[in-house]
């Protein structure tokens, strides 16, 4: 609790003492006035000032105004407890608010703090602890088992594992050796390491994901900026229908007394604040915002937030966003000798190569190589290679490389690459490589559908062939390959004509070369954004590992707060609006309009805080 | 020049739209965002900038004379 809100605490208790002790005179009349005067002065002299302030600065119509008049004219009708009344249960109202806007003010940046509190450095011989901004690049760190990585780091002594759960929301260790990279904001697991840090705090991993979520509230949702200029002309409509409410029906009715109208004017302005509204909004968003960060995603806007639950057609990029983005051996065709054996060549012949596909082949065999049978390597560039091993000419290559060599190949209509081999100048099979379709797309996609989502879509720069095949595994409605960057953003402009208006199209991709796209896309998703600075530049969301189906976390994280902050519009709206009908009808007290308006709003704030609790779904 | 403020006891909802709101009107200031969660003040402005940080601060003061503009370290 702060000081300022102690203060109103002592403020408070101190009136209720007077406001209770009033009661006991209630036949000395005198007394009694001066002690309800004296509890009215104790516990509203904050609020009066504040208003007086507030005409001399020109801003007439807040809530403190409000509560000046309602109290004043409580008096002047000779209502003395309920003056006073007013005012304490204001004030109480305003410290509970306060302290329940504190407190999830914490939780929620309690959640996204992965802030870490010192780094150790060598100092001579000593290890000492400093805050991690003082940490220069090329100094030494050292990370105890169970602490948090506090800089970008590269591991020179020990080993350990590291996981990155704070960053990606998935906890899966990753082992470390000497020369692997670690990320800020991951835990150090099993072992003592020594590491060299790479740069300083202000451009780690950890500081660029606090700015991100911490400046994200400033990007706020339509809905926010709609309860703002609600709440602009809110109050003074209902300041104008009680002056009205006070004047005109004594002097039209017949039987009317000033006294009665005037009472329910001052109901009335008593339950006009619109602070529940105009705190709860900001206050969900704010919860959602860091409930999506704990899971692993960075929104980078309540506007991004909201956008997320419109979103009626869903752009894929094909390599590493639907498929694992590295090559691998699909099928081996042997024409007279082994698969083993035409694998085991291929795997010798691509030994020297750094090519994606050599790797596959590579990973496929998987044995140890004969390095020095190997001979008489020569590289064709766009071809493929040629050697010599155990006493056989190896060709290794694509088409080319065989029509090159008159070498004639049966026909292929199979998706993914294939690499021909021949030995002694005779096709002896292909290799086929591919890159696989991710487990989880399948799902994804059909669950996608389910929520809402109309239409599906790759836009590729691989061959068109690929494309087709992916999307037909998938179950994806449109592909199309073959584009470069500037023909996708054609693409997702005519896709976006097709939307109502209201309807969102969401880009997802690796970030790396979809910046433009990413940027064209109502919302940009840039997946495996942990260590990514271009992902997490380009993009309006970041998911921190590379799972596709946070996409559908993130979906419906953004309804389940859309839905609080319409709720929370309908119960504080609903509950004014019936409490004002019935005190302008003369059925309500003042007392249960002050009850009715600080209950809303503490009803509005733990509504909003309920959206904290979404983050476990996804742990 | 981008420029980061912190709000202390920045604590009406209300109020923070109105400092948004007023702070955007300055002389020099291109965009202005409060945050009523994190209590911050984003601008952008161009020009004296003592000068807009003194604007700043009468406007603060104006809408909730209990709040205190910092400076972000």
């Amino acid at each position: 609790m702060n000081k300022k809100l102690k203060k109103k605490g002592y403020h408070i208790l101190i009136a209720s003492l007077l406001f209770a002790s009033a009661f006991i005179f209630s036949t000395w009349k005198e007394i009694q006035l001066i002690l309800f005067l004296t509890a009215y002065l104790a516990v509203g002299t904050e609020i009066l000032k504040k208003a007086f302030q507030g005409i001399r600065n020109g801003r007439i119509f807040d809530e403190n105004f409000l509560m000046m008049i309602a109290t004043f004219g409580a008096f002047a009708l000779h209502e003395y407890p309920e003056a006073v009344a007013v005012m304490l249960f204001f004030q109480i109202g305003e410290f509970f608010q306060g302290y329940a806007v504190n407190r999830s003010r914490k939780s929620i940046a309690a959640l996204m703090d992965i802030r870490p509190e010192y780094a150790r450095i060598k100092q001579g011989t000593e290890w000492q602890e400093i805050s991690p901004e003082e940490v220069k690049p090329g100094e030494i760190i050292l990370i105890r088992p169970g602490e948090k990585v506090p800089l970008d780091a590269q591991v020179i002594l020990g080993e350990s594992s590291v996981n990155t759960v704070a960053l990606t929301g998935e906890s899966l260790p990753r082992d470390i050796a000497p020369g692997d990279q670690i990320l800020s904001g991951s835990i150090n697991i099993s072992g003592l390491i020594e590491a060299r840090v790479l740069s300083s705090f202000k451009e780690s991993t950890v500081a660029k994901i606090l700015d991100l979520v911490e400046n994200a509230t400033h990007k706020k949702a339509p809905i926010e900026h709609f309860i703002t200029k609600f709440a602009h002309y809110y109050t003074p409509a209902v300041v104008m229908i009680a002056f009205f409410l006070a004047i005109f029906p004594p002097f039209l009715i017949a039987g009317q007394t000033f006294s009665e109208w005037g009472y329910r004017a001052i109901t009335f302005l008593v339950i006009s604040c619109p602070c529940a509204l105009v705190i709860s909004i900001p206050l969900s968003f704010f919860g959602g915002l860091g409930a999506a960060s704990k899971c692993g995603i960075l929104i980078k806007g309540g506007n991004y937030l909201e956008a997320l639950s419109h979103v009626k057609c869903v752009v894929f990029d094909k390599t590493g966003t639907l498929t694992q983005g590295s090559f691998a051996v699909r099928k081996i065709n042997a024409i007279d000798i082994s698969e083993e054996e035409l694998l085991r060549l291929a795997a010798h012949a691509e030994y020297y190569s750094t090519h994606p596909i050599a790797q596959s082949i590579k990973m496929a065999y998987g044995k140890k190589i004969n390095k020095k049978g190997i001979t008489a390597v020569t590289e064709i560039p766009g071809r493929g290679l040629k050697m010599q091993f155990e006493g056989k000419e190896i060709a290794v290559g694509n088409i080319q490389l065989m029509k090159e060599m008159n070498i004639s190949v049966p026909l292929f209509d199979e998706p993914g690459t294939p690499l021909f081999m021949a030995i002694n100048n005779r096709y002896e099979g292909c290799i086929i490589i591919d890159d696989f379709l991710k487990e989880e797309s399948v799902g994804v996609i059909k669950k996608l559908k389910k929520e809402g989502v109309k239409k599906t879509v790759i836009l590729s720069g691989d061959c068109e062939k690929a494309v087709q095949y992916i999307a037909n595994l998938a179950g994806i409605d449109e592909a199309c390959g073959a584009l470069l960057p500037a023909d996708k953003i054609a693409w997702v402009e005519s896709l976006q004509k097709t939307l109502k208006k209201g309807e969102k199209l969401l880009f997802v991709g690796d970030g790396i070369n979809d910046a433009p796209v990413l940027a064209r896309a109502d919302i940009g998703v840039a997946m495996g954004g942990v260590g990514s600075d271009a992902a997490i530049e380009a993009a309006d969301v970041v998911i921190m590992n590379d799972s596709l189906s946070k996409l559908l976390t993130a979906m419906s994280l953004s309804r389940a707060t859309v839905l609080i902050a319409q709720e929370n519009i309908v119960i504080a709206l609903g509950i004014k609006f019936i409490v004002l009908g019935l005190g302008a009808m003369g059925f309500v007290s003042i007392w249960a309009a002050v009850f009715a308006d600080v209950g809303v709003t503490l009803i509005a704030v733990l509504n909003a805080m309920r959206i904290l609790g979404f983050y476990k779904k996804c742990l | 020049m981008k420029k980061v403020y912190y709000i202390e006891n920045l604590d009406c909802a209300h109020c923070a739209a109105q400092i948004e709101a007023a702070v955007k009107t300055l002389p020099g200031v291109l965009a202005a965002s409060v945050s009523f969660m994190t209590q911050k003040l984003i601008i952008t402005a161009q020009g004296d900038m003592s000068k807009i940080e003194k604007d700043i601060q009468k406007i603060v003061h104006k809408i909730e004379p209990d709040c205190q503009l910092l400076k972000e370290e």
